[in-house]
């Protein structure tokens, strides 16, 4: 998050550094100039005082003087860049980079370097962007010097601490003294500090460097340096497992989203609905209207589309799904797997009547803004897509789950799985709240595809490939009960993804579900399961 | 009385299904020869006990041995079947799409693994048997109906008929003449009368009259653990049964 | 003993079916290798490998009818035991190919060389001879399933729960065999075959030779299916499916019962798959897929569940339909096959020798008390 900041900071201050830099030019005109006074001490002198006076300006300079480009102009003793172009040179000045002209071959001189000035070069060119006016540029400057482990860099590395005020670009600072005196000669005590300092930054960059020091120096200084690579590898690997929690998360929620209706038509009603996949595509089918009617009406409100879906999808498929159970399912209560023949030939018939309909290539579902990006916590990166799956899973189980124990509705659907005869006998419509709790599933599994279009391939398969899952998530959690699916669905997720390092994705997949297969041989009625002589009737 | 001599032993048999008690410390005693009525109002356990004698429960503590020696706690069904006991559920269950004959042919006993029957052959002895059976039950008209199309009272008998055929130490049976008539019951009651003293039998029965004309000893269970124990005329003047069935 | 165990099942049904098939087995060799090219009679190698396909559909149906007609297990993952069978015949067939390869290697099929490896993986060897591959036909397929239903029917796992497990087992199956590493040619699978038992597998001999083969292997299979059906472990197959824990009380371990169905349908599936892949030419791991496996479950559904000839009526009757529609009309199949679906779970619960047998039975006895049967049990 700082570090995203800091950039944002440095992008800033770079579009306003122009107009700054204008009013420096003329402090350094006679500076530059002193460079091509002669010998090296002079131009050694020189140097020093432009480093000394902290400005970013003087950097291309110092810069063109490394690359072997400045050079001097015999007629005015000019210090100019000058870079070979036809017979002769093309010559801009040093400090603004305008172009100034061309010169013959015999008009320029360039300025000489020895060992001693080039080292005296990177120096100043650290000082420099250490001291920097741009807290980006003195960050960046920071993670260079850190990076490259250069000795000359500590006495400007030094001079800039002493001076610096900003919180983060402090701390890059001290890290990248750390990662210095850690390489160098420097007495124990020093090195002591600088494991301290490199431990707390605790990063893979940091492990480098601790691990080069624990294996050589003093004894003291190696026993340090075992102990901080212990503890930042604790460190990194309680990240990794992080990480692999929210893509576990992650998933868990997409299964979620992909069983919850399931849990509802099976685990609630007892119906095996093949076609509930084909559910889940209908409300992405459904999202990828809804989208191509606000590009061609309201390409303005496009932001806006996903949340327009949401209750279309439901609709459109919780529609459909009333239609089925109407026509089909109702007919096959108390047939558990004629049921699932039956909705399986409604999934191919569906699969096949959006392909007619839409063709079958993939459908282009774009993301609203909101959805876009990423963000970053301490060792975790995190897309808001996502986020918000996940939150959107957890919102649509906690309206379910409301919607079945506080409402009228649910109380009938609870009255009519537990005792249909009785609950006609007071009055109930069963037949009616058999195709609404139909319905409902559906509807939900609708929801769960305007999520999906988003992180998946809209296509007539797309249903297809949530239908075992989503089975596997209802029956290990156990039918008929929604925290089940939760667990379930979440427990799933989090052991595919830890799985994944080790085994990859797809061998990952196959153990889950032979994971499942031996669970259901110990536990045939799932995680949540009811015990008692009520459940075998 | 040790647990040697006996045909079943049940002691501080203790059942309970998410904090619910089937039965509690249930002890009880059957001898080789004897018929018991076990009497109780609903949920005092009987099926339950049924439940738990052929292995369809797993007790939670508790012995349960079947002629002093095997402990049928540690066996599935089928084993305890074969050990000699046989039972008659409380809901007639036959194979309703086998005929009356193949009911019978299935239950006979004879030896029951998977390769046996594949190559089994009615015998003649075998034959002789469920032709007897067929008279017992009056069911040799209907020998070639399918069990499905039965009444329920002819499912009962075919039901006892096949326990017989099964020819068990220990006979179970809940609720036999449930949706019987008055002539069926009696029939009944003779049955069993003419099994018991060969095997044992543990019936359950609500009907008072029945359970008389039986006239056998009587268990009384009540919460899941024996109340009294007797003849009728004794249970039914003890109190704390009358409090049980009319007090509540 | 074993002739009056096989006699059980020769009853009038069987008769007219092993009549059908011996006619088969005689007429399609005699129009495919005895007639002209241009004759009418004439049958092409491809219609003779089409049919020889809907036998080998048909053979997988009688086995899937065994355990879900007789037992009451719906099996959606059979595919898995015909596909594993049939790798098991196209690893036989890659071994046959030998330098004939792309690569020339004599060893190695070619997607191990273009993979760059070195050697046979360890369970390649021995298929380079066809009585190991025979036996590994019906054992791989035959092992799994006893392994799955040990597990499964001792946990007493039934209904939807057994079904939906099922097809987990070949879904993980389709994955893993999609894997390039698993050593079964990944995505391809096995194809371009040369030769079985030195035949060339192209010849129109050759072909007619398979069908005849796969007509022998349905004869058997039907004959072994309707004996075990006859016998009384299918009388307590039967009790099995309508009353499971009833036939627990009597005394029958149910969960052997079950094993020994579910096993050698198993390992009938696996013959059907290796009599399927020399005419098909090819195997891969999309015959795994869930769909197939539920496929071969509508047959059976179409030709009447627990009747036998019904699965084979079944299986020929809707490949066929299925080989119309794709050519005639593919955007119209799943439209048909889907409704198949619906339609027969709703009017045709029986199928059509169901329908059959039921309207055979209201005709004569119009008026007189027929005993009706009771109807099956929703499983």
């Amino acid at each position: 998050m700082h570090r995203a900041f800091c950039w944002l900071l440095a992008a800033f201050l770079a579009l306003a550094a122009p107009a700054y830099a204008a009013e420096m030019d003329a402090r350094l005109e006679p500076l530059v100039r002193g460079l091509g006074a002669g010998s090296y001490a002079d131009t050694e002198k020189a140097l020093a005082k432009l480093a000394e006076t902290g400005d970013p300006a003087a950097v291309p300079v110092i810069e063109a003087l490394q690359a072997g480009d400045l050079h001097v102009r015999k007629p005015d003793g000019a210090v100019v860049v000058a870079k070979r172009s036809g017979n002769g040179y093309a010559l801009t000045d040093p400090v603004t980079g305008a172009p100034i002209g061309e010169a013959d071959r015999n008009a320029v001189e360039k300025i000489k370097v020895n060992n001693a000035l080039r080292r005296s070069m990177s120096a100043a060119l650290g000082a420099l962007t250490l001291m920097s006016p741009n807290a980006g540029t003195r960050w960046q400057a920071a993670e260079a010097v850190f990076k490259s482990r250069d000795a000359n860099a500590l006495d400007a590395l030094n001079a800039a601490l002493a001076k610096e005020t900003d919180e983060g670009v402090k701390r890059a600072m001290t890290q990248a003294r750390a990662s210095v005196l850690l390489g160098s000669s420097a007495p124990d005590d020093d090195k002591l500090a600088a494991i301290e300092v490199l431990k707390d930054r605790g990063d893979q960059d940091a492990l480098a460097l601790l691990n080069g020091a624990a294996s050589g120096g003093s004894d003291a200084v190696k026993a340090a340096a075992e102990k901080a690579v212990a503890a930042v590898e604790n460190r990194l690997a309680l990240w990794g497992a992080a990480q692999n929690l929210w893509y576990g998360l992650s998933l868990g929620s997409v299964l979620l989203l992909a069983a919850i209706g399931l849990a509802v038509t099976f685990g609630v009603m007892g119906v095996i609905n093949m076609a509930h996949g084909e559910m889940v595509m209908i409300g992405a089918y459904a999202t990828f209207l809804v989208q191509e009617a606000f590009r061609a009406w309201a390409p303005g409100l496009f932001d806006l589309s996903i949340l327009v879906a949401l209750p279309v999808a439901f609709l459109v498929s919780g529609a459909v799904g009333v239609v089925i159970e109407r026509s089909v399912i109702r007919w096959l209560y108390g047939r558990p797997l004629e049921t699932l023949l039956a909705t399986w030939g409604l999934s191919l018939a569906l699969q096949q009547a959006v392909r007619s309909l839409f063709g079958p290539t993939n459908r282009e579902v774009g993301a609203p803004s909101w959805m876009s990006g990423a963000f970053q916590v301490g060792g975790l990166t995190i897309t808001y897509g996502r986020l918000w799956i996940v939150v959107f899973a957890f919102l649509v189980f906690a309206a379910l789950l409301v919607a079945l124990r506080k409402t009228w509705f649910g109380l009938s659907i609870r009255a009519v799985t537990q005792n249909r005869n009785m609950a006609s006998a007071m009055g109930i419509r069963t037949a009616r709240v058999d195709a609404l709790t139909f319905g409902l599933g559906s509807g939900i599994a609708g929801l769960a595809g305007v999520a999906l279009s988003q992180i998946d391939n809209v296509s007539p398969n797309l249903g297809q490939g949530y239908i075992i899952d989503s089975f596997m998530v209802v029956v290990f959690g156990g039918v008929g009960n929604l925290w089940g699916t939760l667990v379930g669905a979440l427990a799933l997720g989090s052991v595919n993804k830890f799985l994944e390092p080790y085994a990859g994705a797809v061998l990952g997949k196959i153990l889950v579900l032979i994971f499942i297969i031996l669970f259901i041989q110990r536990r045939p009625r799932g995680l949540f399961a009811l015990k008692g002589r009520a459940v075998e009737a | 009385m040790s647990a040697e001599d006996t045909l079943l032993y049940l002691d501080g048999v203790s059942v309970s299904f998410d904090g619910f008690r089937a039965l509690n410390s249930l002890s009880l005693l059957i001898e080789p020869g004897e018929m018991r009525a076990i009497i109780g109002p609903n949920g005092a356990g009987k099926t339950t006990m049924m439940d738990v004698i052929t292995g369809k429960t797993r007790p939670d503590t508790g012995t349960i041995l079947f002629e002093g020696k095997t402990d049928l706690t540690a066996m599935r069904e089928a084993g305890i079947a074969n050990l000699g006991i046989g039972r008659k559920f409380q809901r007639p269950t036959v194979f309703e799409n086998h005929t009356v004959w193949d009911n019978l042919e299935l239950a006979l006993k004879a030896p029951r693994r998977p390769l046996k029957t594949l190559t089994y052959a009615v015998s003649r002895d075998d034959r002789v048997r469920i032709e007897e059976i067929l008279d017992i039950t009056r069911l040799s008209p209907k020998r070639e109906r399918q069990a499905g199309s039965l009444s329920h009272g002819e499912k009962q008998w075919l039901e006892i008929g096949m326990l017989l055929a099964q020819d068990p130490k220990l006979l179970l049976v809940d609720e036999p003449v449930a949706g019987m008539t008055d002539a069926e019951t009696e029939q009944t009651a003779r049955l069993l009368k003419d099994i018991a003293g060969k095997h044992s039998v543990i019936v359950v029965e609500h009907d008072m009259v029945f359970v008389r004309e039986l006239g056998v000893k009587v268990t009384v269970l009540h919460e899941g653990s024996v109340l009294a124990e007797g003849s009728l005329d004794a249970v039914s003047a003890n109190q704390q049964v009358i409090d049980v069935y009319l007090g509540r | 003993m074993l002739t009056r165990f096989l006699l059980l099942g020769l009853d009038k049904k069987a008769g007219v079916l092993l009549a059908v098939l011996a006619l088969l087995a005689v007429a399609v060799p005699v129009m495919a290798l005895g007639t002209a090219p241009d004759s009418a009679w004439h049958l092409s190698t491809h219609t003779v490998a089409l049919l020889g396909k809907y036998l080998c559909f048909a053979l997988l149906a009688l086995a899937l009818d065994l355990v879900w007609g007789y037992v009451g297990i719906l099996s959606l993952g059979h595919a898995a035991f015909f596909t594993l069978g049939g790798y098991a015949m196209g690893m036989y067939l890659m071994r046959q190919i030998g330098p004939r390869g792309v690569y020339g290697n004599p060893i190695l099929p070619d997607f191990m060389v273009f993979l760059n490896w070195k050697e046979l993986p360890w369970y390649w060897h021995g298929f380079d001879q066809f009585w190991f591959a025979a036996i590994m036909v019906v054992l791989v397929p035959g092992a799994l399933a006893f392994a799955f239903g040990w597990f499964a029917f001792r946990s007493r796992v039934t209904g939807v729960y057994l079904s939906i497990i099922t097809q987990a087992l070949t879904f993980a199956l389709m994955l893993a065999f999609f894997r390039n590493d698993m050593g079964f040619g990944g995505n391809n699978g096995l194809t371009d075959f040369k030769e079985i038992l030195g035949f060339d597998i192209q010849a129109a001999s050759t072909r007619v030779g398979l069908f005849v083969a796969t007509v022998v292997a349905l004869a058997i299979g039907y004959v072994l299916a309707s004996s075990i059906v006859a016998s009384k472990l299918g009388k307590v197959l039967v009790a099995v499916r309508d009353a499971e824990s009833r036939v627990r009380f009597l005394g029958y371990e149910t969960e052997r019962y079950k094993l020994f169905a579910w096993t050698l349908s198993a390992c009938m599936a696996g013959v059907a798959g290796a009599l399927y892949v020399p005419q098909v030419g090819i195997i891969n791991p999309s015959e795994f897929s869930p769909a197939s496996s539920i496929e071969a479950v509508i047959w059976v559904a179409v030709g009447g569940r627990g009747t036998l000839a019904g699965a084979i009526l079944g299986a020929v009757l809707v490949n066929f339909g299925k080989s119309y529609f794709t050519a005639a009309l593919p955007e119209l199949w799943l439209f048909a096959l889907g409704g198949l679906f619906v339609l027969v779970t709703l009017f045709l619960p029986k199928g059509i020798l169901g329908l059959a047998a039921q309207l055979r039975q209201r005709l004569p006895s119009r008026g007189a008390v027929a005993a009706k049967p009771a109807d099956q049990k929703g499983v």
